[in-house]
């Protein structure tokens, strides 16, 4: 994924979570769909929302702004359904990340974007890679492995499941 | 980017491991069939085949080890050395280190080394062993009795070869000219090439052989010895090897009269060539010479007119053998049946939608492509099924290793290794079996003196058998140890809290206690200490498989564990049902039936549901699962059975059977306990299986029983 990140010469798809603009790196991003029926998966954290089939496949959808602390994502004509492909664990994994609203895609030079702000960003500051900028707009540049990594630890542990892990080892 | 060589080392790596696996199932047979000579000569040819194709890709430490061995069961083979434990073990380490020097090279490869001169210098001490007697008797029986055809002797033979390559030889990696060569070697030899079947040129396909040769060759060696040369080829040409002459009469004359005889024979195969070959014989008679060796001409053209009404007669059945089995990548296979699930799903999806419209045309259309989808998912799952008895096969040299360990004598007896499984429950299998059986050899079955002492047979019996029962399969691992001691897993449950002091349960209910995580079988069963393995390990995996365990026992006599799996893990039938505006699925074979339950008179819900006099707790979906809105007056209870447990499980509505195609959920929800996947409804949307067993745990563990 790092090799296929230069080659796309720092090409973003940006997005809108309420008012903040945000963008990810063009080569994790796999499609962008329509907002569809998701199925809820109870007795799983909130912002995961549950799962989408992608033809086919079962696909989990996230609440970015959800697990942003930004609120529910309502659903609107806008409404979208990113398609990404995070590495858990060392593991590719496709995910489903719900925007308000995608944008563009926005190319942006590595001298363009700056690290992120030690304060006063809306998210945390460890999900985000760098801050771009369009215009007067700030564009929040989000490390994507980084926010599904977090989340997946923060998932583990609410899950009401089964105690222990897995039996895939046996 | 694999480049060729390495596409040939790969397939030689697996053909490798399928020999070796073979070899040794070969092998320990013949521990029990000391004599059978056909199943020396598959050991040998296994081993062979593993050297001729190791040289050839490059395993030059394999063919080196490899010869050696084959060199010692060579003369096994021949009767010089006699088959014993001490072969058989060294032998099967050998297995173990050529499948050591197949994987990729480590820092290790010292070692490696090492044991293989070690095991070498084993081999040579057998032969050095046995060979001190059976030498001399050799020796003596070579001089005095006239030698048996199979046996060595210096005496040159003369044989009759031919050799008809396959079209496709060349492509197989082979070359006729030096298994020829190797012929040469052994003794004077000429050699008729047949070049007839050679097309012009403008029609000559460089990759294919159309050359053909008979040859007469005059040696000091066996048949086998010959034949052995084409070992390694001989999938690719048709090999016929004639003993002519023993060396026992003068060389000529006999050949003279065998030559005659034998162009009589080839001519019976075919009325009309019988004619042709007879009409033929005076002038070959004068052609043949004082040696015996033919003028190719005439004969060539007889020859070839036989061997084309050979290849007529047996050729066909040979190729139609060969298209019969296709290698192909797992990977593949596992790509086809994603896309034919997906098409199951969209055919369901074209039927809803054409149920909806009402076109009487595009209905039998569709019943048509659902006729069809459905035959075309059969045969695809069909194609992932493999026997089981390739797994049984590797238990048996477990069994071996182990209770020669643990000072035991204990024999295996399997049944069903016909039984076809999904290639994936196969592979996810082996290590809750493995499990299952080292705790019958480690714990089941008693010392030997304690068997003697309570009147049993001194040799242990562990039995494995795969059957097919209705749409499930069964596997059982039994043994005729000391069974379960279920008063000592009272006293064990009790004291780590799992069950009340005192609790009323059943044998079986006190045996299903094994399973729980912790509980370890040695201390508490059998205080023979040893690796007590977790109980609870074999019940995830089995129940990851969706399957299920069942225990039976009886103290003195002997353990049974029943594992129940479902054919297949890719599509099951389910019943879909309903809960507000969503949908669920329940494994069909875990439901038992589905009642009602009326509200009760004052408005409340009953939590428990009589089945017949039989009592069940009921779990309410939409309780568990947090769903908001009110039940209906009536709530449907679909009942289900798992673990021996009956649970009723409440919901809205029971929409109806569904075929579904299980999806996995993914890394995200490896840890949630109630769903085992996900399928896709008619229009698109997933539905949550529900994992039956995990919510029967739940259910059966808040009435305060065990089980979690």
């Amino acid at each position: 994924m790092a090799e296929a990140a230069t080659t796309n010469d720092n090409q973003y798809l940006t997005f809108t979570l309420e008012r903040e603009f945000f963008a990810l790196d063009i080569a994790s991003v796999r499609e962008v769909l329509e907002l569809v029926n998701i199925t809820r998966v109870p007795r799983t954290p909130d912002y995961i929302r549950g799962v989408i089939n992608l033809r086919g496949r079962a696909v989990p959808v996230v609440d970015l702004k959800m697990k942003f602390g930004l609120g529910a994502t309502e659903r609107t004509v806008n409404t979208c359904i990113i398609i990404v492909e995070v590495c858990l664990d060392g593991e590719g994994t496709v995910l489903g990340a719900l925007a308000d609203s995608v944008q563009e895609v926005y190319e942006m030079e590595t001298g363009q974007i700056e690290p992120p702000p030690r304060m006063g960003t809306p998210i945390r500051a460890e999900f985000i890679r760098g801050m771009g900028k369009t215009g007067d707009q700030f564009i929040i540049i989000l490390d994507i492995n980084k926010v599904f990594t977090s989340m997946e630890l923060a998932g583990l542990a609410q899950t009401l499941g089964d105690a222990g892990p897995d039996a895939g080892e046996a | 980017m694999i480049s060729q060589d390495d596409v040939h080392r790969l397939a030689y790596l697996e053909e490798a491991r399928e020999l070796l696996a073979d070899l040794e199932a070969s092998l320990l047979e013949l521990e029990r069939t000391p004599d059978d000579a056909d199943l020396l000569h598959k050991i040998f040819r296994a081993m062979h085949t593993i050297k001729g194709s190791g040289a050839m890709f490059g395993f030059d430490d394999i063919a080196a080890f490899t010869h050696d061995v084959e060199t010692v069961f060579d003369r096994v083979r021949n009767g010089q050395l006699a088959v014993n434990r001490q072969l058989l073990d060294l032998s099967l380490h050998a297995c173990d280190h050529i499948r050591a020097l197949l994987e990729p090279k480590t820092d290790q490869d010292s070692a490696v080394a090492a044991q293989g001169r070690l095991l070498l210098d084993g081999f040579r001490a057998y032969a050095g062993d046995v060979e001190a007697g059976a030498d001399q008797t050799q020796a003596g029986a070579d001089r005095h009795a006239h030698a048996p055809a199979d046996a060595r002797t210096d005496q040159p033979r003369i044989f009759r070869l031919r050799i008809t390559p396959h079209a496709d030889m060349l492509i197989t990696g082979n070359n006729p000219l030096h298994l020829l060569a190797d012929v040469i070697d052994l003794g004077q030899c000429r050699l008729y090439p047949h070049v007839e079947n050679v097309p012009s040129l403008a029609e000559l396909d460089p990759e294919s052989c159309c050359v053909w040769w008979d040859c007469v060759l005059r040696a000091a060696a066996t048949s086998e010895a010959v034949a052995d040369i084409f070992v390694f080829a001989e999938d690719s040409c048709d090999l016929a090897i004639d003993l002519l002459d023993d060396g026992s009469t003068a060389d000529g004359e006999l050949v003279h009269k065998r030559l005659g005889q034998i162009l009589v024979e080839r001519g019976d195969i075919a009325a009309g060539d019988l004619e042709a070959a007879l009409s033929s014989q005076k002038r070959l008679g004068d052609i043949l010479t004082g040696q015996g060796l033919v003028q190719p001409t005439q004969v060539a053209s007889a020859l070839a007119e036989q061997a084309a009404v050979r290849d007529l007669c047996q050729a066909k059945p040979e190729r139609q053998d060969k298209t019969s089995s296709i290698r192909v990548a797992a990977d593949k296979l596992d790509f086809l049946v994603d896309l034919v699930g997906e098409l199951v799903i969209v055919q369901a999806q074209i039927r809803q939608a054409v149920e909806e419209r009402g076109d009487v045309v595009m209905r039998s259309l569709a019943e048509h492509l659902e006729r069809l989808s459905g035959s075309l998912r059969d045969s695809t799952l069909s194609i992932r099924m493999l026997p089981i008895g390739a797994t049984f096969a590797k238990f048996r040299r477990l069994i071996r290793d182990l209770s020669a360990e643990l000072g035991k004598d204990i024999e295996l007896v399997t049944s069903g290794e016909e039984t076809e499984f999904d290639k994936t429950v196969i592979e996810r299998l082996g290590d809750p079996l493995v499990h299952l059986l080292r705790n019958s050899i480690d714990h089941g079955i008693e010392r030997p003196e304690v068997r003697l002492a309570a009147g049993k047979p001194i040799i242990g019996r562990i039995s494995l058998t795969a059957a097919h029962v209705g749409g499930e399969v069964v596997i059982t691992v039994a043994d005729d140890g000391g069974g379960l001691d279920a008063a000592a897993i009272r006293v064990k449950a009790e004291a780590r809290g799992l069950i009340a002091p005192g609790a009323d349960l059943s044998a079986k209910e006190l045996y299903a206690l094994i399973f729980q995580p912790g509980f370890s079988t040695a201390k508490a069963v059998t205080s023979i200490s040893g690796r007590g393995v977790g109980m609870d390990v074999v019940k995830r995996a089995i129940d990851a498989l969706r399957g299920s365990v069942e225990i039976d026992s009886e103290p003195g006599v002997g353990t049974s564990i029943s594992v129940r799996l479902p054919l297949t893990l890719a599509i099951i039938d389910g019943l879909q049902v309903q809960v507000e505006g969503e949908y669920y699925v329940v494994p069909l074979t875990l439901v038992e039936e589905c009642v009602e339950l009326p509200r009760e008179a004052d408005g409340g819900r009953r939590r428990i549901i009589n089945l017949r006099g039989e009592v069940a707790p009921v779990l309410r979906l939409r309780e568990l699962f947090g769903i908001a809105g009110t039940a209906p007056v009536i709530e449907p209870v679909v009942v289900v059975k798992a673990d021996g447990e009956r649970i009723g499980i409440a919901v809205d509505r029971v929409v109806g059977e569904h075929q579904t195609v299980i999806k996995s959920l993914g890394r995200l929800y490896r840890d949630i306990g109630e769903f085992s996947g996900a399928t896709i409804r008619g229009d698109g949307s997933m539905a949550l299986i529900l994992d039956v067993a995990a919510l029967v745990r739940r259910a059966v563990g808040t009435e305060g029983a065990p089980s979690l």
